[in-house]
């Protein structure tokens, strides 16, 4: 049998090196219109008055008035409005839409309307508490009351932006009686389900299809939500097709970016043992709550990272800025969250003055261990071979102790990664339902809604049908996703898409080859099933918040500029079990954008909100590592199949980002002898803590 | 209006057309060359990259009256070379490709590297794609499969 993690040449790789797969940027449609976002220039305002030109014949305004459904972008919480109507909560909030067939002309209406505001008082504190988790695990007052000494730090994390290369963009028109969206996009069913809601219409009145997806890395998860509701509302007015692409300043400055955190740990200590542990979350989800409760759950959950401590008592917040919603960016609140466990562990022995890879041996999860939320890690656990192979590789053990503040670092992050939804959502939100169809020429066609934005998911679904029928891969079909086709098998997020949708396509696959007969049309479909003995209580955060867990350890190794403190990546070593690689080049892959896109958010990348406007406007100020800035990684892949995954597969996409700012900003603590509490790790902030004796 | 003549992808076209137009949106609506990506629209991230008289360059900083009478080369022109199908295969044999949004202006920038050192070091292949921003890859494989086409490409640069 052929092992499935050899490589296979990717299917889509040729169309897209010739330039010839259609990005959404590329449609035209006969008689198109351009739009342009109307935005609030105001961080909290009041809106008393609209005055909208004399518009020339073919131009048009759509505002909250065009709105048939609910004002509301749906997602989990009505509270983002499609349109702005009597407030603006934030700096850049969409007010209106101008459309029409030129598009000078429909910036020179834009630049024309007037709107009159009462401005109000913004707040950036972070004082607003939207939602409130907390839950304990273990006897938390019996450690406290136990322990002798108590260590506690604050840590920060910043905002980080997606910076997908191909910006947002959408075209909407009216297609055999259906309004049709066309975009860029992770979920295809979110997008539906939103526009259905602002339209109040029947499901059927609604198509979705996925454009070439140019990078997305969750910024394409609910934020192509809001495009899509603008133009399903204005085409429904107007009934002509019109194309909506941001430029890279408006992307930037008003789509969803990674949370900034405020994250305070205590330890509970007694004789070098930690009895246990206080975990303190405060994230900023911007205007809007959007998906920032799901985010924080994560991050909660994540509290004690690789470690099984068994004393617990996690609190945190979603608290509500005039500032742009945060929202989804691979890790999805866990870097914010692994960041400041990784580097809590560091600063406990050092406090204690123990040996930092010892402490982490001593408390490292086993199988069987209780999660932070007392489910239970069921499948075993390699990271100890992971480590010894890593340790091995980097020679780290012998370089920590040469370069302590020799200017030269190396720094080492432990991780795991819960793999698809939150709790309970596969089961009792989702219900991912998956379809294989075969025609009577014998082709197989995959009908899921999973989307390749660049993770390679085309070529592995692909190659899990063709070498379970044993059928060349040219005859498995797998197109973008068009909702009048796939059933809802749940949105392109959260590294569930192999394990669970992979999964359920594989199961299909298999029954179809039992049922196989040449030259007939045969459906397979499956819905999915939680496990029975995963229990989860959405109210208290007690179970198995996940079904799976992939594992990751980083090694980075930095050298420091003495003068400009300029932080230079030499190289880097991984281990990942991610249960078995459906394409091992794909993964590696994964583990070097991943990792790359981690480590730039641990010291390169900065953003920031000045007077609640975002400072960095396009890649000229917002700094992403380019090819001279990256390091070379060596990854090693460990196989520790899943049961429940396809071929033993498990989630892959996030866990190679979460561990990339620890490792960086351990490894230059290593390099200057002192303690970093926040990230990015700049050169001034290194300059701060060097002058700092 | 005046008369520009460019000389794109081997064939000559003159037409009238405004001087100060970005060369990229003349590239991508009048000629359909879609390509060629918009990723910043300044001149940062390499999406939009094309070979102007044998030098790469962002075309959305160019106006097209800089290209009159000059030789303009696009991904769709190499990919018919010899050259870029070396660059695509090894692309493809080394997993560079992932979303694709800068792999047309990524192998144009691998093709004037190459023409300029046909044998380059990791470094100077890092240094030769350092103006093409990716998000994808970590720029890894794509180092790797400049180098590859460098090898099995040898002779064509």
């Amino acid at each position: 049998m052929v092992d499935i993690s050899k490589r296979i040449k990717k299917v889509d790789s040729d169309e897209k090196s010739i330039g010839k797969a259609k990005y959404i940027s590329d449609y035209k449609m006969e008689g198109m219109l351009y739009a342009k976002t109307l935005r609030s220039p105001h961080q909290k305002a009041r809106i008393i008055s609209r005055t909208y030109p004399v518009l020339p014949k073919g131009f048009y305004i759509v505002d909250v008035k065009d709105i048939p459904g609910k004002n509301f972008i749906k997602i989990i919480y009505e509270d983002m409005p499609v349109f702005a109507d009597e407030f603006v909560n934030h700096y850049l909030e969409p007010i209106a839409l101008v459309v029409g067939p030129n598009k000078e002309i429909v910036l020179e209406i834009l630049e024309s309307i007037v709107i009159e505001y009462e401005v109000l008082k913004p707040n950036y504190e972070y004082n607003d508490s939207a939602i409130n988790y907390h839950f304990t695990k273990g006897n938390i007052d019996n450690a406290r009351k136990e322990a002798n000494r108590v260590i506690e730090y604050e840590y920060n994390t910043p905002y980080q932006e997606q910076l997908y290369i191909e910006p947002q963009g959408m075209i909407g028109h009216c297609e055999e009686g259906q309004i049709t969206l066309v975009g860029s996009i992770q979920c295809p069913y979110y997008v539906k389900n939103a526009v259905i809601s602002v339209l109040n219409s029947h499901e059927d009145y609604v198509r979705v299809k996925q454009s070439t997806v140019g990078g997305a890395f969750g910024g394409k998860e609910e934020f192509p939500s809001l495009l899509a509701c603008h133009l399903a509302v204005a085409v429904n007015k107007i009934n002509k097709p019109i194309k909506l692409i941001y430029e890279r300043e408006e992307d930037m400055e008003t789509t969803t970016k990674r949370h900034p955190a405020k994250i305070k740990l205590k330890a509970f200590i007694k004789d070098n043992e930690i009895l246990g542990m206080e975990s303190n979350v405060g994230i900023d989800a911007g205007a809007y709550i959007g998906l920032s409760g799901v985010v924080l759950s994560r991050a909660l959950i994540a509290s004690t990272g690789a470690y099984t401590i068994d004393n617990l008592e996690i609190n945190g917040d979603v608290f509500i800025t005039n500032t742009v919603p945060n929202g989804a960016f691979r890790g999805f609140g866990a870097p914010q969250m692994l960041f400041a466990v990784e580097m809590f562990i560091h600063h406990i022995a050092k406090e204690l003055n123990l040996d930092a890879l010892e402490l982490r041996q001593k408390y490292l999860a086993k199988q069987n261990d209780a999660t932070s939320t007392g489910g239970e890690f069921r499948d075993p656990i390699i990271m100890p071979e992971m480590l010894e192979k890593v340790l091995k590789e980097s020679n780290y053990k012998q370089k920590v102790k040469e370069y302590e503040g020799t200017y030269k670092g190396i720094g080492m992050s432990w991780f795991l990664h819960g793999c698809g939804f939150t709790g309970s959502g596969e089961a009792t939100h989702i219900k991912a339902l998956v379809k294989l169809e075969k025609d009577i020429n014998d082709n197989v066609t995959i009908l899921i809604a999973a989307v390749d934005m660049g993770q390679g998911v085309k070529t592995t679904m692909r190659k899990i049908v063709s070498n379970i029928l044993d059928i060349p891969i040219k005859k498995v079909i797998y197109n973008n996703p068009d909702t009048n086709h796939v059933p809802d098998s749940g949105p392109t997020v959260a590294s569930r898409t192999i394990m669970i949708v992979g999964g359920l396509v594989a199961r299909c696959a298999k029954e179809l080859k039992e049922t196989w007969k040449n030259n007939e049309k045969q459906t397979v479909s499956k819905r999915y099933k939680q496990p029975s003995f995963i229990k989860w209580d959405e109210e208290n955060f007690v179970g198995d918040a996940y079904p799976a867990y992939s594992w990751g350890i980083n090694v980075i190794e930095v050298e420091i500029d003495k003068y400009t403190y300029e932080v230079t990546i030499k190289e880097g070593w991984s281990a990942y079990d991610v249960g078995k690689a459906i394409d091992e080049q794909i993964i590696i892959g994964q583990a070097d954008g991943g990792q790359l896109q981690g480590i730039g958010y641990g010291y390169l990348e900065v953003m920031n909100a000045k007077n609640g406007k975002i400072q960095q406007k396009n890649v000229t100020d917002y700094i992403i590592p380019t090819s001279v800035d990256a390091p070379v990684l060596h990854t090693y892949l460990m196989d520790n199949p899943y049961p429940l995954g396809p071929y033993g597969a498990k989630g892959a996409g996030e866990l190679t980002l979460v561990g990339g700012a620890p490792a960086v900003a351990l490894a230059i603590e290593n390099a200057i002898g002192k303690v970093v509490t926040k990230i990015p790790v700049t050169p001034e902030y290194i300059m701060e803590l060097v002058n700092n004796e | 209006m005046n008369k520009i003549t460019i000389y794109l992808n081997n064939k000559e076209h003159s037409f009238t057309d405004i001087p100060s137009k970005r060369l990229l949106d003349v590239l991508r609506e009048d000629f359909d060359l879609i390509g060629i990506k918009e990723g910043c629209g300044e001149g940062e991230c390499g999406a939009c990259a094309v070979l102007i008289n044998g030098r790469l360059v962002n075309s959305c900083l160019v106006p097209l009256a800089n290209a009159h009478q000059k030789e303009i080369l696009t991904i769709e022109g190499l990919s018919e070379t010899k050259q870029g199908k070396a660059l695509i295969d090894a692309y493809s044999a080394e997993g560079a490709v992932q979303c694709g949004f800068c792999t047309p202006g990524m192998l144009m920038a691998s093709h004037a590297l190459l023409k300029k050192t046909p044998h380059p070091t990791d470094q100077e292949i890092r240094i030769g794609l350092s103006g093409n921003l990716c998000r994808c890859t970590g720029y890894n494989m794509i180092i790797k499969a400049v180098k590859r086409a460098s090898i099995e490409g040898d002779g064509l640069w």
